[in-house]
């Protein structure tokens, strides 16, 4: 890869993106548009993510790649390699030794800390998409802080369901203004988002969108006083270190439709495991049902 | 006991090193060049560098090749690599009047100065198989004549002179580069057509069908269709001039469409334009009628709702290496917005049937 | 013979590794927009006099042919011109086109002419450098996004800067520089006289 500048992009595209990112900084929750480059992967694949990795990485940087949050998924360990070959950076699995963090649908369960930077990759940046296909409008809605559509949306599943059916991609309010996406992460993950010590970056590569969220924002859940926000995630334990508090995969073990949970961030599951936690589903314990 | 799937890095690897060899195939018979891909798969080549926005033909064939022949493949090669070359400047526009035309035909006229000139087409072929081909592709030398001399003028040009065809102003102000600024709504017209000429070969050709079968007719001639090579000039500050840095070999399409005039403009015919590199007829056709039914606003004609005129959805979804990559990314794991989704699903058919137990109780 | 040395500090002071340098001061530029009124160490550039290091680091790593920038009084002579020119490309502007500006507080003002972004598209507004005299975590209190509970920074003015905040989400976005140093204020943080002595 020698023939590549470091970390891939050229340095006017990278300075572009760092203008994008300084912007979006300064208005917490607007997607700053950006002329996103096409990458070595596919759009939908992290582009995003990565072209805000490669402006922001240094070679002191120490990378950490989870996707679903795994350190091991084949696109994490695809835009780690990436990465390693392009900038020349020193990776991790461990969240606490990363200064930057690039995630696909979570966020650690660790709190992360002002030393770090989570990158999120984010497939569809605009939050009233899905009511509102057309980028013309949206962005004239943004401009207006006319959020009713979203409220009405979030009614109606309360109406039919009595519940908000969104599970994931969760809206939230960033400092009483703009209306965000959070990417796909579960909904479980969204209090994180509020006061986090640590920069988030949000890249959307082929949407051509890059939003930031500062050190100690106020990041609030959309939601009802009647039908107050709630954080949900099954109702298990992990079944390899038998975690309560962390968000949790459910896995088929067998033919017969045995099922367990485990912690989707490996990395915490396995250094609870190394400290000596067992869950259910250890020798001897039973697969939780 | 579960395991987490470790080994993703093995995976990967392994699975590269399987996909290199089904690429070679059976390695008794003989790898192609990139050279015989260049010349005997000439309009593959074509269209990858179309709509990679790269012209050339060595580059197009070798991803050709790497990509086994999916062309969107080779088109994301192209444009993965394209993206990484230092600009080092802007040439100035060809002149497609100066073109030196294997093909050019006109739809509107029988005859015209220049003259009508078939060239290398299938239009006459009868589709049949060829079987010879599949022994020996040697071919009988095609006759030939010297080149004509001096510009070809355009179809529309006779037309202007009556006034019978809307003026295309001249523009000088620098086109938007939709390679290096992000699509922005409104777009104009320069923009349209930029992402057009890059745009996936199958939808603009299915937009251009639908125009045709009556969303958002403009009934479309084609006034013109020429294809040919053409100069390339870029001016030089330091040399105080312009050189020629090379030619390429372009295809461009002129329709006459119809028009009904409106409160300000008496009734003449209006223009959709078409121009794709290479030999892409096809594509530029289509182009140029979804060029003319984007027109619509300009042209103060009624918007009826149709794809071909709403200029968002075409814009956004006519580039397939951006509509590939989202569409196969869902085969990535999405178990943790999936198992969000379980938990919701349970939660809400737990509520229902208690709900509809406590009914048939009551 | 001055001619000559003029060029020779045109192509003198500019990143010797670009990529990797821009790279770090970068890192300290975000930091810096992330964290209004923490101050961040930024090296690499030496660009003519009177610009400071960060200054200088700041237009290498963000300026280019695509960036108009504004040269406010004293920033504005010929060699910093033939610096920026040859390190950069970045067209010189007017106070009203440019994307960034540079120059002593006393020298950019009045700031009522930068552009400060338009409702759809708040972030085409510009950032202005701030030669500073000093930079220390002294004198008004900033409150806001980036900043836990509360932060203090040498600023030249108080109530220029809750002008530009009550525009908010439009609005100025501010780095300060000097020597090697610098702090950012953007639009987001609410400046107030500081209570506590």
């Amino acid at each position: 890869m020698s023939e590549y500048n470091f970390a891939y992009l050229d340095e006017q595209t990278k300075r572009m993106i760092r203008r994008a990112i300084l912007k979006g900084l300064a208005i917490p929750g607007y997607q700053v548009p950006f002329a996103s480059r096409e990458m070595p992967m596919p759009y939908g694949w992290g582009t995003g993510g990565v072209q805000v990795s490669a402006a922001i990485l240094t070679p002191d940087d120490r990378f950490k790649v989870i996707d679903q949050g795994a350190d091991d998924t084949t696109n994490a360990v695809s835009i780690r390699s990436f990465f390693e070959r392009t900038a020349n950076v020193a990776t991790t699995t461990a969240t606490e030794d990363a200064s930057v963090i690039q995630t696909r649908h979570r966020i650690p369960e660790d709190t992360l800390t002002e030393d770090q930077v989570l990158v999120y990759q984010v497939p569809i940046p605009e939050p009233l998409r899905f009511l509102e296909p057309r980028e013309s409008e949206t962005r004239k809605m943004h401009s207006l802080e006319e959020y009713g559509l979203m409220h009405v949306k979030l009614y109606e599943d309360i109406s039919r369901h009595g519940h908000i059916a969104t599970s994931y991609a969760y809206p939230v309010k960033v400092e009483g203004r703009y209306v965000m996406d959070p990417s796909p992460i579960p909904k479980f993950d969204n209090p994180k988002l509020d006061d986090m010590a640590a920069i988030q970056l949000f890249g959307a590569g082929r949407e051509q969108r890059i939003y930031a969220l500062p050190p100690y924002t106020q990041v609030v859940s959309l939601d009802f006083d009647d039908h107050p926000f709630e954080a949900s995630k099954a109702d298990q334990i992990c079944g390899l270190c038998g975690a309560a508090d962390s968000y949790l995969d459910e896995v088929i073990v067998d033919d017969a439709g045995g099922r367990m949970f485990c912690c989707s961030d490996t990395d915490y599951c396995s250094r609870r495991r190394a400290a000596g936690h067992q869950g259910p589903a250890f020798p001897g314990s039973e697969v939780a049902a | 006991m579960y395991v987490a799937v470790k080994g993703g890095e093995r995976a990967i690897e392994n699975a590269h090193a399987w996909l290199a060899e089904e690429r070679r195939g059976d390695s008794n018979i003989a790898e192609l060049s990139v050279a015989q891909i260049r010349e005997q798969m000439k309009l593959a080549v074509d269209r990858v560098m179309a709509e990679g926005s790269l012209y050339d033909p060595d580059l197009a064939a070798l991803a050709i090749k790497q990509s086994r022949g999916d062309l969107i493949e080779a088109i994301f090669l192209i444009r993965a690599y394209r993206t990484t070359l230092p600009r080092f400047g802007t040439s100035k526009p060809i002149d497609t009047g100066a073109m030196a035309c294997d093909r050019r035909i006109s739809a509107t006229f029988k005859d015209l100065p220049g003259g009508q000139v078939l060239g290398p087409t299938f239009d006459y072929t009868h589709r049949l198989l060829d079987f010879k081909l599949a022994a020996d592709g040697e071919v009988p030398e095609a006759a030939s004549r010297p080149p004509m001399s001096g510009e070809v003028p355009h179809v529309t040009e006779f037309l202007n002179r009556e006034g019978l065809i809307e003026e295309a102003q001249p523009e000088d102000t620098p086109p938007p580069d939709l390679t290096r600024e992000p699509l922005e709504m409104p777009a104009n017209r320069a923009l349209r057509l930029q992402a057009l000429t890059r745009s996936d070969e199958g939808f603009t050709l299915g937009l251009a069908y639908s125009t045709q079968r009556g969303y958002a007719r403009n009934h479309a001639f084609v006034g013109e269709l020429r294809i040919g090579t053409v100069s390339v000039e870029m001016d030089i500050p330091e040399l105080g001039f312009s050189v020629e840095i090379g030619e390429v070999t372009v295809t461009e399409c002129e329709t006459v469409n119809q028009f009904k005039g409106s409160k300000t403009e008496p009734p003449q015919f209006t223009r959709g334009y078409g121009l794709v590199f290479g030999q892409s007829e096809r594509k530029a056709i289509s182009m140029a009628l979804v060029d003319r039914a984007l027109r619509w606003e300009e042209l103060g004609e009624d918007n009826v709702g149709a794809p071909a005129q709403d200029t968002e959805f075409v814009l956004y979804h006519a580039d397939n290496i951006q509509a590939t990559g989202f569409l196969e990314h869902i085969k990535l794991p999405h178990y943790v917005d999936f198992q969000s989704e379980l938990e919701l699903v349970r939660k809400l058919r737990r509520e229902a049937g208690v709900s509809q137990m406590q009914e048939a109780a009551e | 013979m001055e001619h000559s040395s003029l060029q020779a500090k045109t192509l003198l002071g500019g990143f010797e590794a670009p990529a990797i340098q821009s790279a770090h001061a970068f890192r300290g530029i975000m930091q810096a927009m992330a964290r209004p009124g923490k101050i961040f160490d930024i090296e690499g550039a030496e660009p003519p006099a009177p610009l400071s290091a960060a200054a200088g680091c700041v237009l290498l790593t963000l300026c280019d042919t695509d960036t108009p920038v504004y040269l406010a009084g004293a920033a504005d002579t010929p060699a910093i011109r033939a610096w920026l020119a040859f390190h950069t490309g970045a067209p010189l502007v007017g106070r009203s086109e440019c994307m960034f500006a540079l120059g002593s507080w006393r020298d950019l003002a009045p700031l009522s002419s930068y552009p400060i972004g338009t409702s759809q598209y708040p972030d085409r507004s510009a950032t202005l450098i701030v030669e500073s005299a000093e930079l220390t975590p002294n004198g008004p209190m900033l409150t806001g996004p980036g900043i836990k509970d509360s932060a203090q920074l040498s600023l030249p003015d108080i109530a220029a800067f809750q002008d530009n905040h009550a525009l908010f989400p439009l609005g100025l976005d501010f780095i300060f520089t000097c020597a090697n140093r610098l702090a950012a204020l953007p639009r987001t943080t609410e400046v107030s006289e500081c209570m506590s002595q």
